[in-house]
């Protein structure tokens, strides 16, 4: 039986009545045992009988096409099997939830390190060097490598917004911030590089992947192999870290099957580290000017927030800078604009939090710098300005605690003790400075299906082909389960990561616990009827508690209603109206304590604070370890990060990682993180909302207005290394 | 990887008899794997050296300290006689690489590591150190981790050692066995050599020797000594700019001093004339600014690395301020 | 080429390439994969084993040059069904998420606690020759080697100052015993 149920209108707060008490409790990660162990099994892991070795050939020039590739020199090393460049290859990964291949055809080069050929062999030592050693030549073409000197700039329609006048604004205005900040290109560099284990039986495909969104995945895979998509199961129980890398295919798994099919035998293609940062998708770098106006009181009167981001040419996704400007602050005369620069260059995409975790780092320290004009406190000077309505659209917010999310953090922080005058506190060599910044991300859910079996014995089993890419998906789906039937969360069973599971929301835009967590809900919401059904009352008169069914006077445990065979219902979770009627976020406020060496430019991070609001949290550990991990992003993108590409042919230069520097433990300060309790009534049935980008949504912007604190340097170019520090003092 | 012979070695003896130009020596491999991996390095030979009896810590002759080459640097930093009478180096090898790199990578690998030039680790992009006359691809593309010194037109590259940094600062030498088994001693500086026209020699050891030993002279009485490492990130990054210093101060007046930098230069590198300018000198900023211009007198940029002057000039003041107990800046 | 590897105190025998790391001999021939390839070059920690009792890269060694050693990984650290105190600390303390460097995590953090025993200093200690007081900054400056994308750190650091203190509460009881 299928539960279906689409969101058009807010629900009981069911998960609060529920007898169990496990939602919201800070479970271990069911699957965690598996993991410190080492017995969590990722895609490269499946060595199967019979298997070869593919590794992928890259590109060496910026633009052009594969003329001729000296195949046969390589087919002669020992242990090859063969070269392979069939036309369904892919240039470049399939944008997220695209459902649809992406282009194809490796001979035509769109950017250095693009995949222009398999080589397969016995062994991966073998395949590794033949591929290094294939002679491919090439007809080169011009390229573009510069985003600030493209020659194909767009603009795209749908990120254009005009209110009011700005100008105007701007020219009457009490104190105005005109500003321009720059983020540098991102990678998501997740632990686990890109892999693919294929095996066909007859027509049937089975890959082992690592990959986010499974039901969109099985579509491109099978689109570009140009075979039904009932041919492809896609196996992802585990996902060693994807933050938007992994949610498209990308070449690995074409390849691995294309080659695997000629090759009647398992075909493995794992990435290099290299090529993981050469050929997956990547954060486009960011120029954004930043218009504030206020009037004499501190309140905004104009917004402008325009860009210039960069990507492949027709390629369609576009980093959404502004997303969350358009909603956070208050300001009726507002302008957004985005130029998107067509470069040669590795095609950009969705990096954890795409939108806001640049576009809140020019907006959160242009608001600093306004606070400073007017001479208010920087939260006082936010509290002031945030609108009553949506100030474009003019909906209603749904839960929104912005304020009581700045006020905790600052309790808890000692914001008060902050002294405003730059460049007054120093410890030895080092400047120590505190900032803060506002936390906010969109809202999003996305079609999710579950199926919950509550079995013979009692125990219940949940099925989706969902992800847990470290996300603590295992966890809250249990929990979900747990609560809603009654049962101790050790009995039950989460199955996920197989596309011949019911197909879920998957992991990415921080939509999935919300979605397949409702999926998951409402399928236990049906089997909490029939339970109340086969008990004779109704289903608000039941309580499920510890395996035992009680309403009224009757009482009985859970195996004996399911003694006749096991209840099984499928949940599906669709977005409705609920959606329109109200502007949805997750909010919150960032902390953060720097130091700042006067002699070297070093910035250390001292301590971290988060409070956020982003309605029911799930599981109070692995909604907090996802913040604490995004606050470190923060850290990373506002100190450390930055991925360099040659301004002569557009390839990689720092494409590992001791060139691309992700924080190190050293790095990560202490980071305190505090939820406050909030149910949103219009996300979902089970009222949560998304957490796993919230961390990160703003968090590089109260490390550089710390900064500012700190030395009296306003930064707008991130990230902020030694020498930036040095150039200004 | 390009298939190799592999052979093991018993003694130095047989170790250098299995050498050559066309093999490499492997012991902690650290650098030789990472590098024969992307194919930037392909000995036709590899010669395992590891279970030489060449990594003892002990007294040398006439005073001082013998490192075997195989010590690892973790055991180096950990040795007592180190962080009792060479603190510049324990302090420089922990600064180094990762707690598994230091456990694995030896002294005279360490020594012999080539630079992380991302230009020399790409295949794709010409380089001189890896293929002599084909250019320098780091010319004109990211240079802000490039030399300031020592470079030329062929090689701007710099070398990457904490480790050498302090050796060269200490006046340590290295023990070399020849092919023909006979031995030799070089100082630190005497065994690298400036790109010049030639990159692809880091060194100036002929194609064969084997590095058996390092040996740090008698530790210098009652001198300051302080190694200090600027970098992106805390913890795991090579230098922007490090600085080892030693300096003894007698009667108020810098009596012994050697300032040896890394990350600026092909080498480890030390400037006499610099040294020379404060050697019987008051300590003070301005003593200390003109050894910086000494010492900076023909530093170019290269590009993005233009701020690396700055901070060298920074450093030197403050590691000196604080060696002589002057201006502590801290 | 053959060669006898000896893992988690059993000695194997295997035909290999020459060129094959020992990481690679451990996922692709020994099926161990708990050791994990994050970046195949020394930069990432996830390869991270005991070799001889002392944590190192797998990936910048070749299996080759191993026949006498004594190599441990994750699975012989303990058996899966029972975790040992490290291993419970970091699942309680969430010193993970995606789980894919997490024992090399474990792995290096238990090599890095043999290192403190030993009295080694590291970086931040401020005193080289003082003994060796983990703390947070000793143990986050130690476990620099082994990156964590997800970020994990702030658990990570919890759950190895823990196992530290109780094995420093346990350790002179069972010296007086």
């Amino acid at each position: 039986m299928t539960a279906r149920f689409t969101m058009d209108e807010t629900q009981p707060r069911l998960l609060d009545e529920t007898a169990q008490g496990v939602i919201h409790e800070p479970m271990d990660r069911p699957e965690g045992r598996l993991k410190v162990t080492g017995c969590a099994r990722y895609a490269a892991e499946h060595v199967l009988e019979g298997m070869a070795e593919g590794v992928l050939v890259r590109a060496r020039v910026g633009r052009g096409r594969v003329s001729c590739a000296d195949e046969e020199a390589v087919r002669a090393m020992p242990g090859v099997l063969g070269v392979y460049s069939d036309s369904r290859m892919l240039q470049v990964p399939a944008h997220g939830g695209a459902g649809t291949a992406p282009a194809q055809g490796p001979d035509e080069v769109r950017y250095f390190g693009q995949p222009v050929a398999l080589v397969v062999a016995e062994t991966p030592q073998q395949a590794r060097h033949a591929a290094e050693a294939l002679q491919v030549t090439y007809e080169e073409e011009p390229g573009d490598f510069d985003p600030d000197a493209a020659g194909t700039v767009d603009r795209p329609d749908k990120r254009a917004l005009d209110q009011g006048d700005l100008d105007q604004a701007m020219a009457g205005a009490h104190r105005t911030v005109d500003v321009t900040c720059t983020t540098a290109p991102q990678h998501a560099a997740a632990m686990e590089p890109h892999a693919a284990v294929a095996v066909w039986e007859g027509d049937r495909l089975t890959l082992h992947g690592t990959l986010q969104m499974l039901k969109h995945n099985r579509a491109e895979l099978a689109d570009a192999l140009g075979v039904a998509e009932e041919q492809v199961r896609i196996l992802s129980p585990h996902v060693g870290g994807g933050f938007g890398s992994k949610l498209g295919i990308s070449a690995e798994s074409v390849a691995a099957a294309l080659a695997a099919r000629a090759l009647g035998r398992p075909v493995r293609v794992v990435m290099s580290r290299q090529q993981v940062f050469e050929t997956t998708t990547h954060r486009t770098a960011t120029r954004q000017r930043i218009r504030l106006a206020a009037d004499a009181d501190g309140r905004l009167t104009a917004i402008g927030h325009e860009d210039r981001v960069y990507n492949l040419p027709g390629n369609a996704f576009s980093e959404p800078t502004a997303q969350s400007t358009h909603f956070l602050y208050a300001g009726e005369n507002r302008r957004m604009a985005q130029e998107v620069a067509r470069v040669n260059r590795a095609c950009t995409g969705a990096v954890r939090a795409p939108g806001e975790a640049v576009g809140m780092l020019a907006l959160e320290g242009a608001m600093d710098e306004m606070a400073e004009a007017l001479g208010l406190d920087p939260i006082a000077f936010r509290k002031r300005n945030i609108p009553q309505r949506h100030p474009e659209t003019g909906q209603p917010y749904s839960a929104r605690a912005l304020a009581g999310c700045m006020d905790d953090g600052a309790r808890r922080f000692g914001w008060e003790a902050r002294d405003p005058r730059p460049a007054q506190r120093r410890e030895g060599e080092w400047w120590i400075g505190i900032g803060m910044a506002a936390a906010a991300r969109v809202n999003l859910v996305s079609p999710s299906r579950a199926r919950v079996t509550l079995r013979e014995d009692g125990s219940a089993l949940v099925e989706t082909d969902m992800t847990d890419i470290g996300t603590g998906t295992y966890a809250i789906l249990n929990q979900i389960a747990a609560e809603m039937l009654g049962l101790s969360p050790a009995r039950v069973e989460v199955r996920l990561g197989d596309t011949d599971l019911p197909p879920a929301s998957g992991s990415g835009g921080s939509m999935g616990a919300s979605s397949a967590g409702s999926s998951v809900f409402v399928a236990c919401r049906a089997l909490r009827k029939t339970v109340a059904g086969r008990l004779g009352c109704h289903e608000h008169e039941l309580t499920l508690k510890d395996g035992t069914a009680t309403c009224a006077n009757r009482r009985a445990r859970l195996h004996e209603l399911a003694a006749s065979g096991a209840l099984s219902e499928e949940g599906e979770f669709r977005p409705g109206t609920t959606k329109k009627q109200v502007s949805q976020a997750s909010y919150g406020a960032f902390f953060a304590e720097v130091a700042v060496n006067g002699v070297t430019g070093e910035t250390r991070v001292r301590r971290m604070d988060g409070t956020f609001a982003a309605g029911r949290i799930l599981n109070e550990k692995t909604a907090r370890s996802q913040c604490q991990g995004g606050m470190i992003w923060g850290i990373g993108a506002a100190l450390t990060e930055e991925m360099v590409f040659d301004p002569r042919d557009g390839h990689v230069v720092n494409r590992d990682l001791a060139g691309y520097h992700i924080p190190v433990n050293a790095d990560a300060p202490p980071i305190g993180v505090t939820f406050l309790e909030e149910r949103d009534d219009h996300a979902c049935p089970i009222q949560s909302k998304g957490v796993g980008e919230l961390g990160i949504s703003g968090a590089g912007a109260a490390i550089l207005n710390a900064i500012y604190n700190a030395t009296g340097l306003r930064l707008r170019d991130y990230p902020v290394r030694p020498e930036a520090i040095l150039s200004d003092t | 990887m390009k298939p190799f012979d592999y052979v093991r070695a018993d003694s130095p003896r047989s170790a250098v008899a299995a050498g050559g130009a066309r093999a490499r020596f492997i012991a902690g491999g650290t650098n030789l794997i990472d590098l024969m991996k992307l194919e930037v390095e392909a000995p036709e030979r590899l010669v395992d050296i590891s279970r030489l009896d060449l990594g003892g810590i002990g007294p040398a002759e006439g005073g001082g300290l013998r490192i075997g080459a195989l010590a690892s640097n973790a055991d180096v930093a950990a040795a007592h006689a180190v962080r009792r009478d060479y603190p510049a180096l324990a302090r420089a090898l922990l600064s180094g690489a990762s707690g598994q790199i230091r456990n694995k990578a030896t002294t005279g690998g360490n020594l012999l590591q080539r630079t992380r030039c991302p230009y020399f680790t790409d295949t794709s992009q010409p380089c001189n150190k890896r293929r002599p006359g084909k250019g320098c691809a780091a010319i004109g593309g990211h240079t802000r981790n490039h030399a300031i010194l020592g470079a030329t037109s062929h090689c701007i590259a710099t070398h990457p050692s904490d480790m050498a940094v302090a050796l060269r600062a200490l006046d340590a030498s290295v023990e070399i066995e020849g092919a023909d088994g006979s031995r030799r001693r070089m100082t630190v500086g005497e065994l690298y050599r400036l790109p010049g026209d030639a990159p692809d020699r880091d060194t100036t050891l002929e194609a064969g020797e084997l590095i058996t030993a390092v040996i740090l002279p008698p530790p210098p009485a009652g001198a300051a000594q302080s190694y200090r490492k600027v970098r992106d990130r805390a913890s795991y990054a090579f230098a922007l700019v490090s600085l080892a210093c030693v300096a003894k101060m007698e009667d108020g007046r810098i009596d012994q001093v050697a300032l040896a930098f890394g990350g600026i230069a092909p080498v480890p590198w030390r400037d006499g004339a610099a040294e020379e300018a404060l050697r019987g000198e008051n300590p003070g900023p301005e003593v200390f600014e003109h050894a910086a211009d000494i010492l900076l007198a023909d530093a170019e940029r290269q590009g993005d690395n233009a701020f690396k002057i700055p901070l060298v000039r920074r450093l030197l003041k403050a590691e000196l301020a604080r060696a002589t107990g002057t201006g502590d800046q801290r | 080429m053959e060669i006898t590897l000896t893992v988690n105190g059993r000695a194997q025998a295997l035909e290999l390439d020459p060129r094959t790391t020992l990481l690679d001999a451990l996922r692709d021939h020994l099926q161990l994969t708990g050791t994990k390839k994050g970046c195949d070059h020394g930069q990432c920690g996830a390869c991270t084993i005991l070799l001889n009792g002392r944590r190192i890269n797998a990936c910048l060694t070749l299996a080759a040059m191993h026949e006498a050693d004594e190599i441990a990984t994750i699975e012989g650290l303990a058996p899966p069904d029972d975790p040992g105190a490290l291993q419970a600390a970091f699942l309680h303390h969430d010193g993970f998420q995606c789980g894919y460097c997490t024992p090399g995590q474990i792995v290096s953090a238990t090599g890095m606690l043999e290192e403190a025993r030993a009295g080694w200093p590291s970086h931040v200690s401020p005193n080289l020759e003082a003994e060796v007081a983990l703390d947070r900054s000793e143990v986050a400056e130690r476990m620099s080697g082994n990156l964590c994308r997800c970020a994990a750190y702030t658990g990570i650091v919890e759950a190895i100052l823990e196992t530290a203190e109780q094995e420093r509460d346990v350790e002179p009881r069972e010296a007086a015993e």
